[in-house]
């Protein structure tokens, strides 16, 4: 036996799972109170006792840890054009487990400095211009933050032209500089930013969030949750050496706040009549619907979806409705418990949930008619040939209606412009090992390939 | 030796047009008489030359038209462009961008009232375009 331990520090709970990396299986779990601003040990202790009960007395090999505690990772970027540089940036903060609090473009103002200060971001990403492109954006973007003396490091990836130019600007600063996330028009390159924007999460946030006092118990790899889930996404779609994957996915995960949606494929057009528009999306995309979640964000479904399609699915009277969403985003610690009224709402919001995040982050096709006959604009992923989704969050864990949540993920004759599966194999992640499986995916990634496989709870075919 | 930085060009085919290869032409032509060309390839609106542009920091427009409707399609890019902070870059419009018998004179006139430097008719050479891109650059007896 060599059991490891995996900690997923979140905003409300330390979340432990013990896994056994020889017999590949999974020890116990366990969770416990975030105690980020008194002593993050005193929960993580309290989690460890609890784990101990399930599984005994272990003796950990390793342990590897997570974290959205404290906020996550808040990042805040600048670009020039917002359907151009400046969504390539946010691509790429989003890709790295972080989550965007503040998205300019254009010149920074002094309005702009001002909010930024409160905003209080982590890392600040600078970008701008394609290489040999504009450069007066992003130097006049340098000068600007230079004159605020961030106490935050900036991360430099516009236009190479300008990088060691804004670098002097930011004199004083931590600054580093990545290769521009947009080099050619159209073209991604958003990697290399995002590993740098890990290994400062790495070596300087968990110190300044107070989670480096949990780190005598760490041996190695803390990185931001969504970043872990990304991994254990890319390796469950992908496979390894040895284990094959499941091939092209997408990952839905229904917070109380956010919701977060993964996809690992491709999606450029195929056909020869169909024209794509926009940035080249990246394999593994990652977005976050600040404004979609389950308690926190409730009213933001209600505002997408509308009264009417909750009504309609939940059997809730409109008025109704909207009076219960007042009153969960009012208690937000609030759970069905057999409520019956509770439970259908739930059910008919975790759905939305589920359908405006997942089309938000789909692709488009539009129909048009030239010269030349019928041609489809496509912007965005094409998801339509993804067969495996998986699904995770309490309002789908709880329930016994998963599946048909679940199932508001795939393409509706209703939105035939958007790009979503057109029928897949819906898993539920009922334990919540994904971030977990994505910390041990590197030192061990056929286990953990093997063991998600294992775990994931397979829900049917859906169309 | 510090090189000088290449003259950079955004092309591509305006409106509901999917003519790609005269399109490819250009970008293969520009490219070799040392231009940078950013091409957007067909269907590209007015806006997406310009936030190209943008990013780019393009020295020039060169729009195609092939289909007859580049006039509807050209209208009002000049102060898009103006509005957009790209004051006085030049565009440059070709390919059969009207329909109809009318003189090219009459053509040109219409074009250049909207504000583009040149219109050429159709059946134009590369070349032609080039020493037009040229001039309009100040880039003579120098390379792109």
């Amino acid at each position: 036996m060599k059991p490891i331990l995996l900690i997923d520090f979140g905003s409300t709970y330390t979340k432990l799972t013990a896994v056994d990396v020889e017999s590949e299986q999974i020890l116990g779990t366990a969770a416990s109170y975030t105690t980020v601003q008194t002593d993050i040990n005193d929960g993580l202790h309290n989690g460890l006792a609890l784990l101990e009960k399930k599984t005994g007395k272990l003796d950990y090999a390793e342990c590897f840890a997570c974290s959205s505690a404290a906020g996550g990772l808040r990042m805040v970027t600048s670009g020039l054009v917002p359907e151009l540089t400046s969504e390539a940036a946010k691509l790429a903060s989003l890709g790295a487990g972080a989550k965007v609090v503040g998205l300019y473009s254009f010149q920074l103002t002094e309005d702009d400095l001002e909010e930024i200060r409160d905003l209080k971001p982590d890392i600040f990403l600078l970008v701008g211009g394609t290489d040999g492109g504009n450069t007066a954006c992003i130097l006049h973007n340098a000068e600007m933050l230079a004159k605020m003396k961030p106490d935050f490091p900036v991360v430099i990836a516009g236009n190479r032209t300008a990088s060691r130019e804004c670098k002097r600007l930011l004199e004083g600063v931590e600054t580093y500089i990545c290769p521009n996330v947009m080099p050619k028009f159209g073209t991604l390159n958003i990697e290399p930013t995002q590993k740098q924007i890990r290994e400062i999460f790495l070596n300087r946030i968990i110190h300044a969030k107070g989670l480096s006092k949990a780190s005598e118990l760490l041996s190695d790899i803390m990185m931001p949750t969504p970043s872990a889930v990304m991994q254990a996404m890319e390796l469950l779609a992908e496979g390894c050496e040895g284990e094959c994957g499941i091939g092209d996915l997408v990952a839905v995960d229904v917070g109380g706040a956010t919701t977060d949606v993964y996809s690992i494929a491709d999606g450029m057009p195929t056909a020869m009549n169909t024209v794509y528009k926009g940035l080249m999306e990246p394999f593994s995309k990652r977005t976050v619907e600040g404004d979609i979640g389950m308690r926190y964000s409730v009213k933001g479904i209600l505002e997408a979806a509308g009264a009417d399609r909750i009504s309609q699915i939940s059997g809730i009277p409109r008025a109704r409705v909207e009076e219960l969403v007042g009153w969960l985003r009012e208690h937000t610690d609030s759970v069905p418990n057999g409520n019956e009224e509770l439970e259908n709402l739930d059910h008919a919001l975790a759905s939305m949930a589920i359908e405006t995040a997942v089309a938000r982050h789909a692709g488009t096709m539009e129909e048009t008619y030239t010269m030349m006959g019928q041609t489809f604009v496509q912007s965005g992923k094409n998801l339509t040939h993804v067969k495996q989704i998986i699904v995770t969050g309490g309002s789908l864990i709880h329930t016994k209606d998963t599946a048909k949540i679940a199932k508001y993920a795939l393409y509706s004759p209703a939105q035939p412009m958007s790009l979503r599966p057109k029928d897949a194999d819906i898993w539920v992640d009922r334990t919540y090992i994904l971030a977990a499986m994505g910390l041990i995916s590197n030192r061990y990634p056929q286990v953990a390939l093997r063991i998600m496989k294992k775990e994931l709870e397979h829900y049917g075919h859906s169309e | 030796m510090e090189t000088k930085k290449k003259k950079v060009l955004v092309i591509g085919v305006i409106g509901a047009d999917v003519h790609a290869v005269g399109n490819k032409i250009l970008y293969h032509a520009f490219t070799e008489a040392g231009f940078d060309v950013v091409n957007l390839g067909v269907m590209v609106s007015q806006e997406e030359y310009i936030s190209a542009a943008i990013e780019s920091d393009a020295d020039a427009i060169v729009i195609s038209s092939l289909y007859g409707q580049g006039e509807l399609d050209c209208r009002g890019m000049r102060d898009k462009c103006n509005e957009a902070g790209l004051i006085g870059i030049p565009l440059l419009v070709g390919g059969n961008i009207v329909i109809g018998k009318q003189t090219f004179e009459d053509v040109e006139k219409r074009f250049k009232d909207m504000g583009f430097d040149r219109a050429f008719p159709p059946g134009t050479a590369p070349e032609t375009t080039i020493a037009a891109l040229r001039e309009l650059l100040h880039m003579d007896g120098e390379n792109a």
